[in-house]
């Protein structure tokens, strides 16, 4: 005789209720973690204030102070995607928590929605730490609009990083995970130009430098802050066709490697 | 209530299971009832883990079937009614007990209120606390709050006690036994003898990838017949050893210490040998001793299953 007593349903408002639990749960423990929140806070508010504020203000006008809100915040909105997504992922795999979540009636895709909802907010507040250095600090005149936008491609532009942190963290488990992706955040940042501007680099590298998703990101950030006339559409297009490529190689690993 | 008028809540039948070349199932069959207590015993790599990990959908049989209240265990609905508490997850270190309890809770369509999970497991003064503050006993408490909080029907335990005191442990016991008499089934794994023995309804031990001997804790007891005998005695441990009913003879704080399957015969021996015997003392083997004879011998068994194998 198997029970027969049916299981209590749960209603859809239970359900949602699961989601948001499983979000503010993410987003209040890293909120609560300085070893994690501090350095992707602060390595992108150094650079700026270095290199953007004080070096550039003997520059002309607002150049360069502009110009490097969009690429100190696109290199800002890195970490939090591969960092906070994806190491964060090969940790739980190794130390049993995704395996206990699993084993738990979770709704499926809470925990990668908590995450990503965690890396949204925590690119939102990388964001708005430099736009208000660049209108408080280096007086930038930027209009509501741009501010709006350079937010929004911040918050959204995580999105590629969180499925390239996601596929890492497929391919490396554990401790070697933040090693791995150290390898492919720093290169990328210095090959997209968000340190040095590409006009600065050599021919083969400014070539080169479409490969990148930070590249495509950062053209989005310049044309936030009004340093880029051309469309958009093509950049958006590059970034969501990565962040696809890199859920549905991920995926694949996830269902023949758990 | 006898075992078999028990409601079945979760069943495997014939499940194998392989990674890479280790073969870590050949064949189990176990099912779960509620109201009962099952132990799951057996020495490292014999299975155990595997079997639950099927229980709970965490992977799939090569062959076999499992089933959770009538369904897969991948399907929510059926998870819906368990509460786990695995041997090694590392909780978020940030979270307070109470933000754990609650983000639990949350999975479950009826959960127990906080206050009443936390009173349950005895960490209704920690729900303040972060979980990285915690002592490694207090985390297992926290963790056992954790599997109880959404009011499950069947509880998977795996190693619930260790690092936990002698105090915590009985507490601990207590509250399990009060959600069996409540009708709530539990699978525990314990290398814990005195565990399965406070606790178990049923002691289902495995090696090798197989169920060895399933049964009540007595019948496990009988199954093994083996004896303790102890006395005082001028007999040295040479002498007795060397008689054909003493498996295994050594001395014990002065007194001479032996084990066998034929009391009887043993007794009329050493009474005949040694007339001035005193303090005799015979008892039934506890769990850990039928335990090891067990395993042993299936360890034999493996052994030459591999030389016909490898011939």
């Amino acid at each position: 005789m198997m029970e027969t007593i049916a299981t209590p349903a749960m209603p859809g408002r239970r359900v949602l209720g699961a989601f948001a639990a499983e979000a503010r749960s993410e987003l209040v423990r890293y909120l609560r973690e300085p070893a994690f929140l501090l350095p992707i806070m602060l390595f992108p508010a150094a650079f700026y204030l270095m290199f953007g504020i004080l070096l550039g203000s003997h520059g002309v006008g607002d150049g360069a102070a502009r110009y490097l809100l969009a690429s100190y915040s696109t290199f800002g909105v890195m970490a939090p995607g591969l960092f906070g997504f994806g190491v964060s992922l090969a940790l739980e795999r190794d130390n049993g928590l995704l395996t206990l979540k699993r084993a738990l009636p979770m709704p499926p895709g809470a925990y990668l929605l908590g995450k990503l909802l965690m890396a949204l907010c925590v690119a939102a507040m990388v964001g708005a730490l430099l736009l208000s250095m660049a209108i408080g600090l280096a007086g930038v005149p930027l209009t509501a609009t741009q501010v709006a936008t350079l937010l929004a491609t911040d918050a959204f532009g995580v999105l590629p990083f969180c499925a390239l942190g996601l596929l890492v963290g497929t391919w490396v488990k554990g401790q070697g995970a933040p090693g791995l992706l150290n390898l492919v955040y720093l290169p990328m940042a210095f090959l997209s130009g968000l340190w040095f501007p590409l006009s600065m680099m050599p021919a083969l590298l400014r070539q080169l430098a479409p490969v990148w998703p930070s590249y495509h990101l950062n053209q989005l950030a310049l044309a936030a802050v009004g340093l880029d006339d051309g469309s958009r559409l093509p950049h958006a297009l590059v970034l969501a066709g990565f962040t696809l490529a890199c859920l549905l190689l991920a995926a694949r690993r996830l269902r023949r490697h758990g | 209530m006898d075992t078999w008028s028990r409601p079945r809540q979760a069943q495997l039948v014939g499940a194998h299971k392989h990674y890479g070349k280790v073969q870590a199932l050949r064949g189990v069959d176990l099912e779960l009832r509620g109201g009962e207590l099952l132990a799951l015993l057996g020495p490292n790599g014999a299975g155990k883990t595997t079997a639950i990990a099927l229980l709970l959908g965490l992977m799939r049989p090569d062959r076999g079937s499992v089933s959770l209240f009538g369904r897969d265990p991948q399907d929510i609905v059926a998870r819906r009614n368990i509460g786990v508490m695995l041997q090694d997850a590392s909780l978020p270190p940030t979270l307070k007990v109470g933000e754990l309890l609650e983000l639990t809770a949350s999975y479950y369509p009826q959960p127990r209120a906080v206050a009443e999970s936390a009173g349950m497991a005895g960490v209704a003064d920690l729900l303040q606390r972060r979980y990285a503050t915690l002592s490694g006993g207090q985390q297992r408490r926290v963790q056992f709050a954790l599997a109880l909080c959404g009011n499950p029907r069947l509880l998977f335990l795996d190693e619930p006690t260790v690092g936990m005191d002698i105090e915590a442990r009985q507490k601990l016991w207590a509250a399990i036994r009060r959600l069996v008499a409540d009708g709530c089934g539990v699978v525990l794994t314990t290398h814990y003898l005195e565990e399965a023995e406070a606790l178990a309804d049923r002691v289902c031990v495995m090696a090798h990838g197989r169920v060895i001997s399933e049964g009540s804790v007595d019948a496990l007891r009988a199954r093994v017949a083996m004896k303790r005998v102890r006395c005082s005695s001028a007999l040295d441990v040479a002498t007795v050893g060397a008689w054909p009913e003493v498996v295994e003879a050594r001395m014990d704080g002065g007194r001479l210490w032996m084990s066998t399957r034929q009391a009887e015969a043993l007794l009329r021996r050493l009474l005949a040998a040694d007339a001035a015997v005193a303090d005799l003392e015979v008892q039934a083997a506890d769990l850990a001793e039928a335990f090891t004879e067990l395993t042993h011998a299936a360890d034999a068994d493996a052994g030459r299953e591999a030389e016909l194998e490898a011939a």
